[in-house]
């Protein structure tokens, strides 16, 4: 069968069980567009209002349902602005593939109109790329972008095709939709090593990491968590897996983790880590982390055995295989000393966060949400000290229920992030917390929510300040608030109907939680604004180089 | 630290010197000197490269390099292991008082003189980096003019061959 180019790629779409793809129009992606007008029966396409919106959209579907996000641009311009979204899937490693449409050919290298090298610009920030340059290897190409970004460490793929290769005809031959054949081995001599680890431990301790959510090992790393009665903490990109308040779950760890789960860390003789590479937020003192731990790490990625924190063993493998076969293998062992220095952390933890405050409390809005929903919403953020409450206080999550932007901390992520799980889960309700700085970022993206009615529910933490940075100024920068105090006049509630949306303002978490249950059954885009005091702040705090024993807490 | 040398087997593609440069640009680590040329397979490029760096470093750096889809093979060349040349051309400043003492250096070092002018000539050493450095030492006493080696190159001595391998699970 004779296909154009452009019909090539829609069919190898279709083909990899794509049915949602967002993007925007341009110039050279026009065949694309007229390809995928001719298959609207089986690929929906969501305009975003700004390709880094769409990006992002694409990467919060995939987050939220773990299958591989796809994202359209045109040349120039629309490839340029999906650079912000592909490097926060890059940091996050979230399986996404950004098909980029170019200038033809014979312009290709004179800077034509709306000309840019976008292969190598996101060479740095991509699992591979493509710039494709003949039509005969094209389907291939396409496949071999799904099989990248979804398999192993997942990652985003770009591929950027010439606008004539679009249009001219080549043999397609269908081929079946690619599935990663995951290996059945798993590291059993080392696995019976953790096993006897575990038995031997005082105080062990479980640090978890988004790798456990990307192998979709949830599942076995609640059971390993219940069976061996290990306390566990976990990584911002961990979150959701274990829910604030279950016996066993001292919160997250690092910078502005829990005190619990950072003095465990400090004084454990035996951390697990899954799927989590020690990043600088996290081993905030690398000469110092978990000093008298066996350090034992599971990850798929060989290059982050030992790339930050050095490791005492390591097995290199697929979480769900490696910790399914481990569960069998241990047994509860009852350490009460370790249990009752636990519950000493968590009584600090309980005075750092239970600030009493005037109006409504970071604290207030995640519990509300979380019970209102009965934990089934997706919550996503944008970044800032926002992001961190909601990672703190959201009471009762689950896998791919939290997303937020945890490795490049790109304000402006949570609209489009929102948008693109709302897209894959209509019928869930859908959460995107953010702050007046970064909602200032990317609000335009109403206009996609209101278009396509995707009732998420924005809620803006307005402290009137960029809280996180002003946070910083207040703590170590003498309040020398340069740049932070922001004036902005900005009515959300008029932009709010400007764009279409519904909206609320709430000064106390029994209105908030009348706003939600209203937000909710309304079932309409919607935001709400909640005014926040602007000397709140993050708390507890470890700055980078600095241990337990220097956090700040008030 | 240590001075490792590094020989990777790569797709023959446009991109794919940039993508090894990029990622040591991006991760930091100084490459000190690279040579590629095409193989006995058209498809396949050779790379080797030498960089510096504690153990620690080096082994990220083969770690991180096997990750490029492009990238075969890597393997680190044991200096007592492998056959290790490097070409060097150094042109020195010479009187006819000063080149009978060079071509003397010349023959111990069994390197040759490729070309004589009024004031200078050329010499040619093919040999291990260590001998082209004791080479540069001794020639140190005169002028040089100008100098270019192009780096190492290594492959490995008996019945060991280096093959591409498949790192990505992607590819099964």
């Amino acid at each position: 069968m004779k296909l154009t180019g452009a019909e090539i790629v829609t069919e190898v779409l279709i083909e990899q069980g794509v049915t949602d793809i967002f993007g925007y129009p341009g110039g050279a992606a026009l065949n694309i567009y007229e390809a995928l007008y001719n298959r609207q029966d089986k690929i929906h396409h969501y305009l975003a209002a700004h390709e880094q919106g769409a990006t992002h959209a694409a990467d919060g579907y995939a987050r939220a349902t773990g299958k591989t996000g796809v994202m359209i641009a045109t040349s120039g311009p629309g490839s340029t602005n999906t650079v912000t979204g592909i490097a926060t899937a890059y940091l996050d490693s979230v399986p996404m593939v950004v098909i980029t449409a170019n200038v033809g050919t014979s312009l290709i290298g004179k800077d034509s109109f709306q000309e840019v090298f976008i292969a190598g610009i996101t060479q740095p920030i991509t699992k591979h790329n493509y710039a494709v340059r003949d039509i005969s290897r094209l389907a291939d190409t396409l496949r071999e972008a799904f099989k990248i970004a979804g398999s192993g460490r997942r990652g985003p793929v770009l591929i950027d095709i010439p606008k004539d290769i679009t249009a001219q005809t080549y043999e397609y031959t269908p081929a079946p939709k690619w599935e990663e054949k995951k290996s059945e081995s798993v590291h059993t001599q080392a696995l019976a090593t953790i096993a006897a680890d575990i038995k031997k431990a005082k105080r062990p301790v479980i640090c978890f990491g988004g790798g456990v959510i990307s192998a979709n090992a949830g599942e076995e790393l609640s059971e390993l968590i219940k069976k061996t009665q290990i306390p566990a903490c976990h990584t911002i990109m961990g979150t959701g897996i274990i829910g604030f308040g279950d016996e066993l779950d001292m919160g997250i760890i690092g910078m502005h983790g829990s005190m619990t789960a950072n003095h465990a860390i400090d004084e454990c003789d035996l951390l697990l880590a899954l799927g989590t590479r020690f990043s600088d937020r996290v081993a905030l003192k690398l000469s110092d982390f978990a000093p008298h731990a066996k350090i034992i790490q599971i990850d798929i990625d060989e290059s982050e055995i030992g790339k930050n924190v050095l490791v005492d063993m390591a097995i290199v493998g697929d979480l769900k295989a490696e910790l399914s076969a481990l569960v069998p293998m241990v047994e509860a062992v009852p350490r009460p000393g370790w249990m009752s220095a636990i519950a000493g952390w968590r009584e600090i933890d309980r005075r750092v966060y239970d600030r009493d405050y005037d109006g409504i409390r970071p604290m207030d809005i995640m519990e509300v949400i979380g019970e209102v929903t009965n934990g089934e919403a997706i919550v996503s953020t944008d970044v800032g000290q926002h992001q961190i409450w909601a990672a703190q206080f959201c009471k009762k999550t689950k896998p791919r229920g939290f997303l937020t932007s945890g490795g490049l901390g790109t304000m402006g992520f949570g609209y489009g992030a929102a948008i693109g799980a709302q897209v894959a889960y209509p019928d869930t309700p859908v959460f995107h917390i953010t702050s007046d700085g970064s909602f200032h970022m990317n609000m335009n993206e109403a206009c996609t929510a209101v278009s396509y009615n995707l009732p998420v529910i924005t809620v803006i933490l307005d402290n009137k300040v960029l809280g996180m940075v002003y946070q910083w100024q207040t703590s170590f920068y003498n309040k020398h608030y340069m740049a932070t105090t922001v004036e902005r006049k900005s009515d959300y509630q008029k932009l709010a109907e400007g764009f279409g949306a519904d909206s609320y303002r709430c000064e106390t978490r029994e209105e908030f939680e009348k706003a939600v249950k209203a937000a909710l059954a309304a079932k309409r885009p919607t935001w709400i604004v909640c005014p926040i005091e602007r000397s709140e702040r993050v708390l507890p705090m470890i700055s980078a180089g600095d241990t337990v024993r220097e956090a700040i807490m008030e | 630290m240590t001075n490792a040398i590094i020989a990777l087997l790569v797709e023959n593609n446009a991109n794919v010197l940039s993508r090894i440069s990029m990622l040591f640009g991006r991760r930091g680590y100084n490459i000190d000197s690279l040579t590629v040329s095409a193989t006995n397979d058209p498809a396949i490029s050779r790379i080797t490269l030498t960089a510096r760096g504690d153990d620690r470093v080096i082994e990220q750096i083969v770690l991180q390099t096997k990750k490029l889809v492009e990238v075969k093979a890597v393997q680190i060349e044991d200096e007592n292991e492998a056959i290790l040349r490097e070409l060097l051309l150094v042109k020195v400043a010479a009187d006819e008082s000063q080149r009978a003492a060079i071509r003397d250096v010349c023959e111990v070092y069994k390197a040759s003189i490729v070309d004589y002018s009024a004031d200078s000539l050329v010499c040619e050493l093919t040999g291990k980096p260590s001998k082209i450095n004791g080479f540069l030492d001794i020639l140190d006493k005169y002028e040089i003019l100008e100098l270019c080696r192009t780096g190492v190159t290594a492959i490995d001595r008996g019945a060991k061959i280096m093959t591409c391998e498949d790192y990505t699970s992607h590819r099964s």
